[in-house]
């Protein structure tokens, strides 16, 4: 998949694994969860109404298009949370396009 | 004892209101929903990042420093709340929530310094993966070290759009180009207001040299047509140049904004007057010349009101707590009124400057395909609210709500409600002042499922 994001500086800080919808990605300590996820790809969720991908718009808070769940099925506004060790998020198989 | 000051926001608007506060010997309780001070101009980066200020703030390290170790000298005078989303009010108090925890605050006066979001104009294909607002795409190399593409167009207008792809060719990674809707004819219009501040002024031209030097590509008085791509990202922006020719420009994502739009919802909640400015075609509270609201203990200071900068929001953050202790009786001198009312004057003149430079351009906005995605929350498209204005016939943003959702998702029309103001207006014939403004709901912003309650 490709990435959206990619690093310009502050590559040397240590590294962090989470799960996403099942395989394993790394990210850097200091990520927010967007920075960890569109590093990786280039989704966060989809779209309620449409289905389609969504990658965040605003990274500051307003727009709330970052909404990604953990497998556990907690929300995190992925632009203003910090990535953790051991996270398991999932972009794909949401509650409203599998019920 | 007496219920404290409350200030919103952390920026450079709330920081100085604070220290001023903090000065006559109040204790304020400072509330941002940040992890960490310094706003969105001096937003911080993580604490393991290493990137010194000159680097992350460029011609502004100065000021960025001085306003980061001036709030760390405040932290033992004030209960600073971070982490912390105001999203409603009560007859007690503020409503908060930090880390899925309710809580009320209660106050006795409420500086709001509750800053700006980008002015979006939507366009076809903005819904696309790769496609930021114009601070996203700087919160990202900021506060994050990342680019969000390898070739980015910025398109859009004002002098961020300048400054951030500036900003990305030095941490580099070159722009594909800069697309400006105004003319440098309308630009020349706003001068005599940007020569009341030659530095700053020298700065957007400095950026502009600078990237025609490294050969990004930058059109002015531009029309965009749609941006292309896949699922998995952009990969073009069709546009119209100044001579009516359609154009493509290949890249790999989108930076978009059309200047600021003030986050006033909370003045909204405390029902405050709104007034409607024309110099920055929006809605906003209604203040005296020193921020006070039209209610008795509500001030508002910075962009969150008046689009005047950061230079500004530091100085009314000063100003407005200094009217907060007049009001209180207590010791103020009346020429630091006057100064920071002088000061303040000057910014005015730029602001004003800057907004004839770079107008709004509502005219796209009326020009949108029917089919055109307005509010991204809920795909509510341009035809859509032109059906509210016509067939339904609403005359009013909050009818045209009401029967069609524009403004009704997650975002509460901080992304699309200027647009739909315009599109509604433009559909009915009238002013956009006439359609209103989007009356605020509580909770201000989505509050997480499972949050806990406490006293
Ligand atoms: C994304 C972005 C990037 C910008 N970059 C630049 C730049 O590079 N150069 C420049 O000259 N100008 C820039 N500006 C303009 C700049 O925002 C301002 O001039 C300056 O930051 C205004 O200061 P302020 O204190 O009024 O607001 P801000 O600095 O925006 O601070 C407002 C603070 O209030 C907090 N807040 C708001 N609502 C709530 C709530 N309900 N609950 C809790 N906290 C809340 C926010 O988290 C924020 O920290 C930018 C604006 C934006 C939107
Ligand atoms: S990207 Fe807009 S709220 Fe997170």
């Amino acid at each position: 998949m490709t990435a959206l994001f990619r690093r310009v500086d502050e590559t040397g800080r240590r590294g962090v694994r989470l799960v996403v919808d099942g395989y394993e990605v790394t990210a850097l300590e200091g990520d927010t969860v967007l920075t960890a996820l569109l590093t990786n790809g280039s989704r966060l969720r989809r779209n309620e109404f449409d289905g389609k991908p969504r990658a965040g718009f605003c990274l500051m808070g307003a727009c709330q298009e970052c909404w990604v769940w953990t497998e556990s099925g907690e929300e995190l506004r992925a632009c203003s949370t910090d990535v953790r060790d051991g996270m398991r998020l999932v972009t794909k198989e949401v509650p409203w396009l599998t019920r | 004892m007496a219920d404290p000051v409350i200030v919103v926001g952390a920026g450079p608007a709330g920081t100085r209101a604070a220290q001023r506060l903090v000065q006559a010997g109040l204790r304020p309780v400072v509330v941002d929903e940040n992890e960490r001070q310094g706003g969105q101009i001096y937003r911080r980066q993580s604490e393991n990042f290493s990137r010194p200020a000159e680097k992350l703030y460029g011609a502004e390290a100065a000021r960025a420093r001085a306003l980061h170790t001036d709030f760390e000298a405040l932290r033992p005078h004030i209960d600073y709340r971070p982490g912390t989303m105001v999203w409603g009010v009560a007859e007690e108090g503020l409503l908060t929530v930090r880390d899925r925890a309710v809580a009320t605050l209660p106050f006795s006066a409420i500086i709001i310094a509750s800053g700006a979001t980008d002015r979006i104009m939507p366009v076809p294909g903005w819904t696309l993966p790769g496609v930021y607002s114009l601070g996203a795409s700087q919160i990202a190399l900021k506060a994050q070290a990342c680019a969000v593409g390898g070739a980015p167009v910025f398109m859009g207008t004002g002098p961020l759009l300048y400054l951030v792809a500036w900003q990305y060719l030095r941490a580099g990674v070159k722009p594909a180009a800069v697309l400006d809707t105004n003319s440098l004819a309308t630009r020349l219009r706003g001068l005599r207001g940007m020569m009341t501040r030659a530095r700053v002024l020298a700065h957007g031209v400095r950026y502009m040299a600078e990237l025609i030097r490294a050969g990004v590509p930058l059109h002015t008085g531009i029309t965009p047509a749609r941006i292309e791509g896949r699922e998995d990202g952009v990969t073009a922006i069709v546009w119209q140049d100044a001579r009516g020719r359609l154009r493509r420009t290949a890249c790999d994502a989108v930076a978009t904004g059309f200047g600021l739009r003030a986050e006033t919802q909370l003045a909204d909640l405390l029902k405050c007057d709104f007034v409607f400015d024309r110099r920055f075609t929006q809605w906003r509270p209604r203040v005296d010349p020193d921020g006070r609201a039209s209610r008795a203990n509500v001030y508002l200071a910075g962009d969150g009101v008046l689009l005047r900068g950061a230079d500004a929001a530091e100085t009314a953050g000063r100003l407005a707590a200094c009217a907060l202790l007049q009001d209180r009786a207590l010791p103020v001198g009346t020429d630091e009124i006057a100064d920071l009312r002088g000061i303040l004057a000057t910014m005015d003149r730029f602001a004003e400057g800057i907004a004839s430079a770079f107008p709004w351009p509502a005219h796209m906005a009326a020009a949108l395909p029917d089919d055109t995605v307005v509010c991204r929350c809920e795909n509510v498209t341009a035809g859509d609210i032109r059906h509210a204005a016509t067939a339904l016939d609403s005359p009013e943003i909050n009818r045209a709500k009401a029967l069609t959702r524009p403004g009704m998702g997650r975002c509460q029309g901080r992304m699309c409600g200027l647009a739909a103001a315009e599109i509604l207006a433009a559909a009915r014939g009238v002013p956009v002042e006439q359609v209103g403004r989007i009356r605020t709901a509580a909770p201000l912003k989505p509050l997480p499922l499972d949050c806990t309650v406490t006293p």
